[in-house]
């Protein structure tokens, strides 16, 4: 693969990106003028209500007077210069909010991806090698309940075992305000609180590659090129290691893009568990504060990240499976 | 080779999965009848533990948890049921025209669906609920908009390797409408993968159920198991069995859903089931 094409292949895959992008700003546009009232009768109705002229100004003052088109159009506007309006209830834009919040949660996807996909391959590959033992028949079994469990809950009940019963770890947050650690010590303080939401978070997804590499392995092991391999006189080790291992992660990989809006959307419950303070907390929060300009600022920003994960993730695989003719 | 019922009945982890869902639709069928007091009434002393007075405890405002089991699991289940149906309905509608037209009707209609699954689902339930106010009907609207991509996907690619085949070119050309061929002749034949996808969608949507629930957005004066966790969750630390009791229920009404979905698919899929 020449690097031309690669650069072309990156060039029409980001042009996808664009129609994705412009149908969330379209649909965050329809659902705000959905909700129940216009930001001008929110505002009035807080300050104890107005006089109907004062509504009509304030709604000139927003574009709202304007034909929904004209308005659809300036809120593009306004978003390709990255301003997502402003959160009345927190005083302050909606992009500088995003951006204090967004560090947690990345940190939080980070530690998950990293947990569930590790493991989760390593369980799938232990379970194929065991398949049809005791121990397949534990980590599947493991698997399906894993799989079935609500978030929230197991969230809950680690927090009443590990930090209530054990002391373990802390119930909630990020760090510890009040020890005003620093350098080395405040990553490792982070760190003994990020242990119990990433395991929370992890479960399902564990769960999910666990299951989808055990059946990948075993699919992969019945093919053709496996019995060339044997019939070359390579080992079992090196056959596992070297062909089916690596064939058989592709499916997993695709699986962990495709789930990372889902990831985002648990992140929320997480968060909210564990008071984490990322994204998922801040939409929690501005749920019920009615602050709609957050909630879809929120909403925006999570599409545009998954649409970014799925673009690195096919570049990954274009990388790692020659076989995928690009250009 | 074994019928459909054998395989499938004869599979240990089905009839498990069934016995503990036919308990559950039960009970939501007869909650009235098992349990008369309202959910919401104040019966007793608050943080009574299980096994007392009341078989399940009470919770921190005093109302029966057992009582509040039966109707969380009628509400939750209907819910689940009723998006699903509809998830399954819209879904088999886009994915059965945009497969048996195909062209620029395809292009469209895929193209949206692929849409619907790369936003993150589960955050754009939370914005529906929350900028359409929190109801049954939005709820199931909710859950339904984020599930039926799937569906379409399943169905189109039946409806693609099926609308080829000489029994359909046959209704062609015998001067079918395109509606009728699509009802009679393809879609029944595409209900044996819409039947796995549907039935573990069931599962997908109770989940997402108890998760809207749990955080405040579910519909206001109706029992759920969500609802109930999320009001214990303050008093973790004190009365456990607030948060764990609803929470054994959803995991395993969700796991034996799971167990006779897959149980399903490996009936109807027999040559998967070496895998």
């Amino acid at each position: 693969m020449g690097g031309s094409a690669l650069g072309k292949y990156l060039i029409r895959r980001l042009l996808q990106v664009v129609p994705v992008v412009l149908g969330v700003v379209v649909l965050n546009f329809l659902l705000l003028q959905l909700a129940p009232g216009d930001l001008a009768t929110v505002l009035a109705g807080e300050a104890g209500g107005a006089p109907k002229e004062y509504i009509d100004q304030l709604r000139q003052r927003f574009g709202q007077d304007q034909p929904v088109l004209i308005q659809l159009f300036n809120y593009l506007r306004n978003l390709l210069m990255l301003d997502l309006g402003y959160s009345f209830r927190q005083s302050a834009p909606v992009l500088d909010l995003l951006m204090q919040r967004l560090g947690a949660t990345l940190l939080l996807m980070g530690a998950t991806l990293f947990v569930s996909l590790g493991l989760g391959v390593l369980m799938g590959l232990l379970a194929a090698l065991w398949v049809r033992t005791w121990k397949d028949h534990v980590i599947s079994v493991a698997a399906i309940i894993f799989y079935a469990t609500p978030l929230f809950w197991i969230g809950l009940m680690l927090i009443l075992v590990f930090s209530i019963k054990l002391g373990w770890f802390p119930t909630s947050g990020m760090e510890d305000v009040v020890a005003f650690n620093e350098g080395f010590a405040r990553v490792v303080d982070i760190a003994h609180h990020l242990v119990l939401p990433t395991i929370t978070l992890s479960m399902f997804y564990l769960a999910l590659y666990a299951r989808l590499m055990r059946a990948s392995m075993l699919e992969q092991r019945g093919l053709d090129y496996v019995a060339m391999a044997r019939a070359k006189g390579l080992t079992e080790r090196q056959i596992t290691t070297r062909h089916v291992f690596r064939n058989a992660l592709l499916p997993v990989v695709t699986m962990a893009g495709i789930q990372f809006g889902s990831l985002l959307g648990g992140s929320v419950v997480v968060e909210s568990v564990f008071a984490w303070p990322g994204l998922g907390q801040l939409a929690y929060q501005s749920l019920f504060a009615r602050d709609f300009n957050l909630l879809l600022g929120i909403f925006f920003l999570s599409a545009c990240l998954v649409v970014v994960v799925n673009l690195v993730v096919d570049i990954i695989y274009v990388l790692l499976d020659p076989r995928i003719r690009i250009g | 080779m074994k019928s459909f019922w054998q395989r499938f009945l004869g599979n240990p982890r089905v009839m498990v999965g069934l016995g503990w869902v036919a308990l559950v639709v039960l009970v939501s069928l007869f909650a009235d009848i098992l349990a008369p007091r309202d959910p919401f009434a104040i019966v007793g002393t608050p943080f009574l533990k299980p096994g007392s007075e009341f078989l399940l405890g009470t919770d921190s405002l005093g109302r029966d948890i057992f009582s509040g089991l039966l109707h969380g699991a009628r509400t939750t289940l209907l819910i689940a049921i009723v998006s699903t149906l509809v998830a399954v309905a819209f879904g088999t509608l886009v994915g059965a025209v945009a497969g048996y037209y195909g062209g620029l009707i395809d292009d469209v209609l895929m193209r949206t669906t692929e849409f619907f699954q790369t936003i993150p689902s589960f955050l754009f339930a939370i914005v529906l609920i929350a900028i359409l106010s929190p109801s049954v009907a939005n709820m199931v609207t909710a859950i339904a908009v984020v599930s039926w991509p799937p569906i379409t996907r399943v169905v189109r690619a039946e409806v693609l390797s099926v609308k080829s085949r000489e029994f359909v070119q046959a209704a062609v050309v015998a001067g079918q409408r395109d509606s009728a061929i699509l009802l009679t002749q393809v879609l029944p034949n595409t209900l044996s993968p819409l039947i796995v996808t549907g039935s573990l969608l069931i599962a997908t949507a109770i989940l997402i159920e108890s998760a809207l629930s749990f955080l405040g957005l579910g519909a206001p004066n109706q029992m759920s198991w969500g609802f109930m966790i999320g009001a214990g969750r303050s008093f973790l630390r004190d009365a456990w069995w607030l948060v764990t009791i609803p929470g054994v229920a959803i995991l395993l009404t969700v796991l034996s859903i799971n167990l006779v979905g897959e149980g399903l698919n490996d009936a109807l899929n027999p040559r998967l089931t070496d895998l």
